[in-house]
């Protein structure tokens, strides 16, 4: 019998409307666990380096992780893999939700989808019985409204859906996918989803997931449901409010947002408004948030309430969680009421709110330096609102400007031209980051930022503090019941970690700390997003439930697989590397390692070269960021030395 | 029949503070599981959330008593302004539905308040309810003393409903003799 998973997967042919259900080798679950560990594996395996984003070759897998459907608080999450059109590199956005406990239960860990259907259609899958089915009649339909749809036509109201909207289906390259409270947003999955001619996937599953040893795994279940109502009833201090809990940032349910207003930029992340939060604008938020707000809600199996019901007056109900009710508010240098308006189209289209609002702000930017003109614009409204209003709507059908918008700034700066390059200005490898633009460098985030293989800070960072407390004593007082740091040197770091002088940024944490800590972040998020554990209940937040000493005793009593703290150490590097192999193979070097040159105003270049050094040495890599054969075999993964070998990516005498 | 006093056990639903999390579905599912916690399956659990985010109903149900039949009316709940499902709040296990009845067999579930835990301690969706959506109560009284079902007899009961008395024990007998 398997345990935690189920060990099977579906494989869909797209093109040919073909349906297998596939027994999985076991083997694989002991190096590389699964969600993001396992998709890795099967996209290095079947998507070799040529494969175009919009190739009937390249996959989409849906993967759920380890734990997804066993009692574990917080396993919820589906990671969607597949080749970014955006960076053309692999793109493993995750959502949590409802719908990869489903999966499970309906008796499969993943659905991986390959070809190109001819027509538009949605998979239903119900238990046994898996169905490709016309969708032809949604073509155009939200990505909410779509979900609705299909529960009502199926007569399923407990059917989970994960859609796409108009973006994925216009294969707009910050397309998201949409999924009750929940999205994979980032890389332009959506679109890779629309390309194939799938609008949506509903899943209803009723079977059992087995647990290895039951009474141990639900002694640690216990464990960690009673740390996290130890860590809700003692919060934090002295960091900022929406940092002192657990879950992602507290957005939905905190209404001061001085921070975020006052430290991330508006427009198109260039405005640092200093003096914005008063109390004229913290009372009318207030009053807006609590206004459109019905409920904070869960994922599932998740006392957390990350997200939100939000019903604004005259426009349908949605689901909202984390910064997105801020990022179209501050790239419209528009207010909090608006955010939450133009969100709900916005999700309903199924676009990234990351990505989407910086696209818009850009193009505002390069019209009023006359870059482009009004004859790029036919019809655009005069006040900011209504031109946020106008353009989503363009980009998102690709009309206009609008079709050249929606392949990001990157791509659209580069047809454009005349200079527009220079105003895609807050990218990394292609791609948008946050509106974040600091003073001093901190090298922990360079590190992140730069070698991120998410491409996005929030999938990166957590653990360890993002700045040095002022005190000695705040220090003693937070390393005094830190049990989650790998190893006691932690702790030393963080309490010699000064705001000024010697021991402060950018020379401490010195290069070779930064490296450590970086790698302990590092390695809670490839754990999380193997498990299908939430990253606001391990990898993000400060001092979570779980963590490198309680995950290997979880994981055999659940699975069967035998862990300790090294072996899921190096099942972490196992995963890691991979990933950086097939990423490598599609042509990342070094010099794509670059955080956004204003993201620091004060910048290192010889402490930045020695960062990225002393952390590809590390990781076994060699100083282009190439794993070498040697760190590959040590992993059990000589045929990917093999192979890159074969292709000239390892080259004889690899440094 | 002789009055006893009984331990009546209830569990108060604050739907206010339902966050829609299943948690009560999963531990339920696990514990209720031969052997105990050894799988865990919402679609087995005694206790539901019916669900609809877009509406704001967030019910948690617990399963009642099994009904052999449909009733003939039905009530509707407009609460706050939500209208509830017809059988929102209905706890029979009952042929109009799927909910609280095994996804296998189909035979009836029924709310057990985890009955086999330690005593005094709390039923598990309870336990695991962190946001306080469900609340455990338990009060004294004296009631007439009754002869409880079992669930092998309300199962079978179930099998006699659907398949007559003498079938069931046909069954039962050609089954025992293969022994």
């Amino acid at each position: 019998m398997r345990y935690a998973e189920t060990g099977f997967n579906l494989e869909i042919d797209l093109s040919r409307g073909n349906i297998e259900r596939v027994e999985t080798d076991p083997q694989l679950t002991e190096l590389h666990l699964g969600g993001l560990g396992t998709n890795t594996k099967i996209l290095w395996d079947r998507v070799p380096p040529e494969t175009e984003p919009f190739s009937p070759d390249n996959l989409l897998i849906f993967g759920t992780g380890l734990l997804c459907g066993t009692p574990a608080t917080g396993a919820n999450r589906t990671i969607v893999s597949t080749i970014s059109p955006q960076t053309q590199l692999m793109a493993y956005s995750m959502m949590g939700g409802f719908w990869a406990p489903e999966l499970k239960h309906a008796g499969y860990d993943k659905v991986i989808l390959r070809g190109k259907s001819p027509k538009l259609v949605y998979l239903w899958i119900h238990n046994d019985k898996v169905e490709i089915r016309d969708a032809t009649h949604l073509k155009g339909k939200g990505a909410v409204e779509t979900a609705e749809l299909i529960r009502q036509e199926l007569k399923q109201p407990n059917a989970q859906v994960a859609a796409i909207g108009l973006a994925g289906e216009n294969r707009v390259y910050t397309a998201s996918i949409e999924q009750g409270r929940s999205s994979a947003s980032r890389l332009g999955i959506g679109a890779v989803m629309g390309d194939k001619g799938l609008k949506a996937i509903a899943v209803r599953g009723t079977k059992d997931i087995n647990l290895a040893r039951p009474d141990e795994f639900i002694g640690l279940c216990n464990e960690v449901l009673k740390y996290i109502k130890v860590r809700e009833e003692h919060p934090v201090p002295g960091v900022m409010t929406i940092l002192q809990g657990l879950g992602s940032p507290q957005e939905m349910k905190h209404v001061d947002e001085e921070w975020h207003t006052q430290n991330f930029m508006w427009g198109n992340a260039r405005t640092r408004k200093k003096d914005y939060w008063n109390k004229e604008v913290e009372k009318k938020w207030k009053e807006t948030q609590e206004t459109v707000r019905t409920r904070l809600i869960s994922c599932y199996n998740c006392p957390m309430k990350c997200g939100a019901i939000i019903s604004v007056p005259g426009i349908s109900t949605y689901m909202m969680k984390c910064f997105s009710k801020l990022t179209y508010t501050m790239a419209a240098y528009s207010d909090l009421d608006f955010g939450f308006k133009i969100a709900q189209r916005a999700t309903e289209y199924g676009v990234d709110g990351f990505s989407t609002p910086q696209i818009m702000a850009f193009a505002l930017e390069l019209y009023e330096n006359g870059i482009l003109t009004d004859d790029d614009f036919p019809g655009m409204p005069s006040d900011n609102e209504g031109r946020f209003f106008w353009l989503l709507d363009r980009i998102v059908r690709r009309e206009g400007i609008g079709d050249v918008l929606a392949n990001g700034t990157h791509w659209a700066a580069e047809q454009i031209g005349k200079g527009a390059e220079a105003y895609a200005h807050n990218n990394i490898k292609k791609h948008e980051q946050l509106p974040l633009k600091l003073g001093m460098l901190n090298p922990v985030y360079f590190l992140m930022y730069a070698t991120g293989e998410k491409i996005n800070i929030t999938q990166i960072e957590g653990q360890f503090p993002q700045s040095p407390f002022p005190t000695m004593e705040e220090r003693e007082e937070f390393v005094k019941d830190w049990i989650q740091v790998p190893d006691e040197k932690f702790k030393q770091y963080l309490l010699d970690w000064e705001l000024r002088g010697e021991r402060s940024n950018p020379y401490y944490p010195t290069v070779d700390m930064s490296v450590d800590i970086v790698d302990w972040q590092e390695m809670m998020h490839y754990i999380d997003d193997a498990l299908g554990i939430c990253a606001g209940l391990s990898s993000f937040p400060l001092k979570p439930p779980y963590h490198i000493h309680n995950y290997p005793a979880l994981i055999s009593s659940a699975a069967g697989i035998d862990m300790d703290e090294a072996g899921l150490t190096q099942v972490y590097k196992r995963n890691r590397t991979l990933l950086r192999a097939f990423n490598v193979r599609r042509g990342l070097r070094r010099a794509d390692e670059k955080p956004p040159e204003d993201h620091w105003k004060k910048r290192f270049p010889e402490l930045e070269a020695k960062l990225l050094d002393a952390y590809y040495k590390f990781k076994g890599w060699d100083q282009q960021g190439i794993p070498t054969k040697k760190t590959l075999e040590e992993l059990g993964l000589g045929y990917v030395a093999e192979d890159l070998e074969q292709r000239e990516v390892i080259k004889n005498g690899q440094d | 029949m002789a009055k006893i006093k009984k331990k009546i056990k209830t569990i108060k639903i604050d739907l206010d503070k339902c966050n829609g999390c299943r948690a009560c579905e999963v531990i339920c599912s696990a514990f209720h599981a031969t052997p105990k916690y050894s799988s865990s399956n919402p679609a087995r659990s005694r206790i539901r959330l019916i669900r609809e985010p877009l509406k704001d109903v967030y019910l948690p149900v617990y399963a009642g008593e099994y009904a052999p039949a449909e009733c003939m009316g039905r009530d509707k709940y407009v609460i706050d302004g939500k209208e509830y499902d017809e059988c929102g709040f209905c706890r029979a296990s009952c042929p109009s539905r799927d909910a609280f009845k095994e996804p296998d067999s189909g035979l009836p579930l029924k709310c057990d308040m985890c009955e086999d835990l330690p005593p005094g301690e709390k039923p598990l969706c309870v336990q695991w309810c962190l946001n306080d959506a469900l609340i455990y109560e338990e009060r004294e009284e004296e009631v007439e003393e009754e002869v409880k079902s079992e669930d092998v007899e309300i199962g079978v009961e179930s099998m006699v409903d659907k398949y007559g008395l003498q079938k069931v024990m046909d069954t039962v007998a050609r089954m025992s003799k293969k022994g």
